[in-house]
């Protein structure tokens, strides 16, 4: 017994030594390759005061590059809405031959790199691609254009709504849709007063994902939009193209700014997942 | 007013597994009928073909003679309680109730006013008043199965279909709520459809029993009719433990038994020749209906005594035959029984099945007792 404690004790002891060490290491981490470089985002954004950082937010080409992102996001966001739900719907409801295919080509664009996608995009749409002829015929501009930057957004961001609510909707099964329908409920009312509160927490979560993955994209949308300053810039672009001309300030501002967006999603996703988290495991325990 | 269901020739395969092969069965408006059978029996299929969740492959589903295949499930008229409840987690237990009324088309649907009225009714009826504004994960298991209940009942439904309604509960809960769902299905114009795979519930609490097995009605009849007269040994096994005891019909129609070289003395006559002499049969023997007395040169030996709340059971060997007897707990110290002590046993009653499990089944009562001495 009193052997047994020692050899406790001394696990503990040596417990404490890594402890010190990998905390140490985690921290040197975390303030030299996360914290340092966002303060020296914002450092950098308010180099020349305030005034120079409002300065540079206001010019013509920032603020279109700044509603370019917004609408490019937006319209990813529907998009991604849409299609998050019905495949799930059909994924996690339905179990079909090539059921698994579909699961996986889900999944494509986590695993292809943004900018082969953009490649992919230039080819199909480009003038030299395969539907280039087509599209000019009937005048429609899709590559170096925001339909173009659109598409690209919505390949990147498409699988994260999907993701989060397969699962989700495989655990919560399909009892009480069953029983809305058994009670009189049309398939209209039990989708929009059943399934979307059920899966709100899910969709809200993977709807922030999502949208931050789309204001930040740079390599899809870089190939596709051939970057023309106040037209195809987004902010990421924007950044880019302002520090590659030496102006160090604009390109910090615009950077802060795409930070401070990151920052809110992420809270978001914080106090989110705490509801949600939170919520999924009371229902376990009293289950 | 209470469903009047008929099912003719109901067959439902899934893949190569047939959940229901060719099932026929008629429940008389406002009974409580329960669908028992062990699990794959078909009984949740049968249910879901009822409410409309599935289909048959062929047959049909007839309620007060309109049939219903056909018919779209919030048609139906039905309530249905799940297993696991599914009450709506993002509503309180009101809104729950309250949803089925609500989502009627606007011509049917009754006022606030009235709705209101009738959730605080529905819920007095389920004594569950005081939680109208609480959220499901916050109720324990019995009372979500009494919202499910509740909310169910709203439509007004001729049909109350409940499948294992109280599997999830834990045996104290499941008693209340089973005794007091009876109570409240004879106090509604309505039909009640029961799946469970716990005979005693089944026992307990319907008027008539459905016993399934694969995919194919075994026995309908009232409680009492399936417990004393089995159509089949599957169905005296599933109501409850049983003794299997080899036999071999001697001359002139009486039962010899033969138990592993032990020729016992026989003092029965079966109620009806159904066996040629010499024909072997099983002899099955509940195990209250096997009585004990201790002798030294009794042929059964006791190998255990196990106390089992108000029962003692008492583990035997006749040869090489183990058997299984039980007795009220206040009855063992006058019995004089250790482990080890050898014993008489006379079989209070028994039962046994033609060759062929069809025919009639014969039955010998106290005092034509049979004795294994």
């Amino acid at each position: 017994m009193q052997m047994a404690s020692a050899k406790c004790v001394g696990l503990r002891r040596q417990g404490g030594v890594v402890n010190v060490i990998m905390i140490t290491v985690a921290l040197l981490f975390m303030v030299l390759f996360l914290l340092l470089p966002l303060i020296t985002v914002f450092a950098q954004a308010f180099a020349g005061g305030i005034s120079g950082y409002v300065a540079s937010i206001v010019d013509p080409n920032t603020l279109s590059a700044i509603w370019l992102t917004l609408i490019v996001a937006a319209v990813a966001l529907v998009v991604n809405v849409v299609f998050g739900l019905a495949a799930s719907w059909c994924l996690a409801r339905f179990r079909f031959p090539g059921r698994l295919a579909l699961l996986t080509v889900l999944d494509l664009p986590f695993s292809v790199s943004p900018v082969v996608a953009g490649l992919m995009l230039v080819l199909l749409y480009g003038r030299q691609g395969w539907l280039g002829p087509w599209l000019e015929a009937h005048n429609l501009k899709i590559i170096f254009a925001l339909p173009g930057m659109m598409i690209a957004t919505i390949f990147v961001t498409l699988p994260f709504i999907a993701r989060e609510l397969i699962p989700l909707m495989e655990e919560q099964g399909a009892d009480e849709e069953e029983a809305a329908i058994l009670l009189g409920a049309s398939g209209w009312q039990m989708f929009w007063r059943i399934t979307i509160p059920k899966l709100r927490w899910g969709l809200l979560y993977g709807v922030l994902l999502s949208n931050a993955r789309a204001m930040g994209e740079f390599g899809a949308v870089s190939v596709v939009s051939g970057n023309i300053l106040g037209l195809t810039d987004t902010m990421s672009l924007d950044v880019k193209a302002l520090y590659d001309g030496y102006n160090i300030v604009g390109s910090f501002a615009v950077a802060s700014l795409l930070a401070s967006l990151a920052l809110v999603t992420l809270i978001a996703k914080t106090v989110l997942e705490r509801q949600f988290l939170g919520r999924s495991t009371k229902e376990e325990v009293s289950a | 007013m209470a469903g009047h269901v008929s099912i003719h020739n109901v067959s439902r395969r899934f893949g190569a597994f047939a959940a229901l092969n060719d099932v026929s069965l008629d429940i008389p408006a406002g009974e409580l009928v329960a669908l028992l059978g062990p699990s794959g029996s078909g009984k949740t299929t049968l249910l879901r073909i009822i409410a409309g969740l599935d289909f048959p492959d062929s047959g049909q589903v007839l309620i007060n003679g309109e049939d219903n295949v056909a018919r779209h499930p919030r048609e139906r008229g039905v309530g249905f309680v799940f297993q696991h409840y599914a009450l709506f987690r993002h509503m309180t237990v009101a809104g729950n109730v309250a949803f089925g009324l609500q989502v009627r088309p606007r011509g049917q649907r009754p006022s606030k006013a009235e709705i209101k009225a009738r959730v605080a009714a529905l819920l007095d009826l389920v004594q569950l008043g005081w939680l109208a504004d609480r959220y499901p994960i916050e109720l324990s298991g019995g009372q979500r199965q009494r919202v499910a209940l509740a909310r169910a009942l709203a439509i007004e439904p001729r049909l109350l279909l409940l499948d294992e309604p109280f599997g999830a509960l834990d045996t104290k809960v499941r008693k209340e709520l089973g005794q007091w769902l009876r109570d409240l299905h004879h106090g509604q114009a309505i039909t009640s459809l029961l799946v469970t795979h716990d005979q005693a519930e089944a026992l307990e609490l319907a008027d008539r029993i459905v016993l399934m097995s694969q995919g194919k009605v075994e026995q309908i009849g009232t409680p009492a009719e399936l417990y004393t007269r089995p159509a089949s040994p599957f169905v005296l096994e599933f109501l409850g433990e049983a003794n299997r005891i080899p036999c071999v019909i001697g001359e002139g129609g009486l039962a010899l038994l033969a138990v592993s070289g032990h020729a016992l003395a026989q003092s029965v006559e079966p109620g009806q020749a159904f066996a040629s002499p010499g024909a072997v049969l099983t002899l099955y023997v509940r195990p209250h209906d096997l009585v004990l007395e201790a002798r030294s040169d009794g042929p059964a030996v006791v190998r255990a005594i196990k106390v089992a709340g108000a029962f003692a059971k008492i583990e035997l060997m006749l040869g090489e035959l183990a058997l299984t007897a039980l007795t009220p707990l206040h009855r063992l110290p006058s019995l004089h029984l250790q482990e080890g002590s050898r014993a008489r046993l006379i079989a209070a009653q028994g039962m046994s099945f033609s060759a062929a499990g069809a025919g009639g089944s014969v039955q010998f009562e106290a005092p034509r007792a049979l004795v294994m001495a």
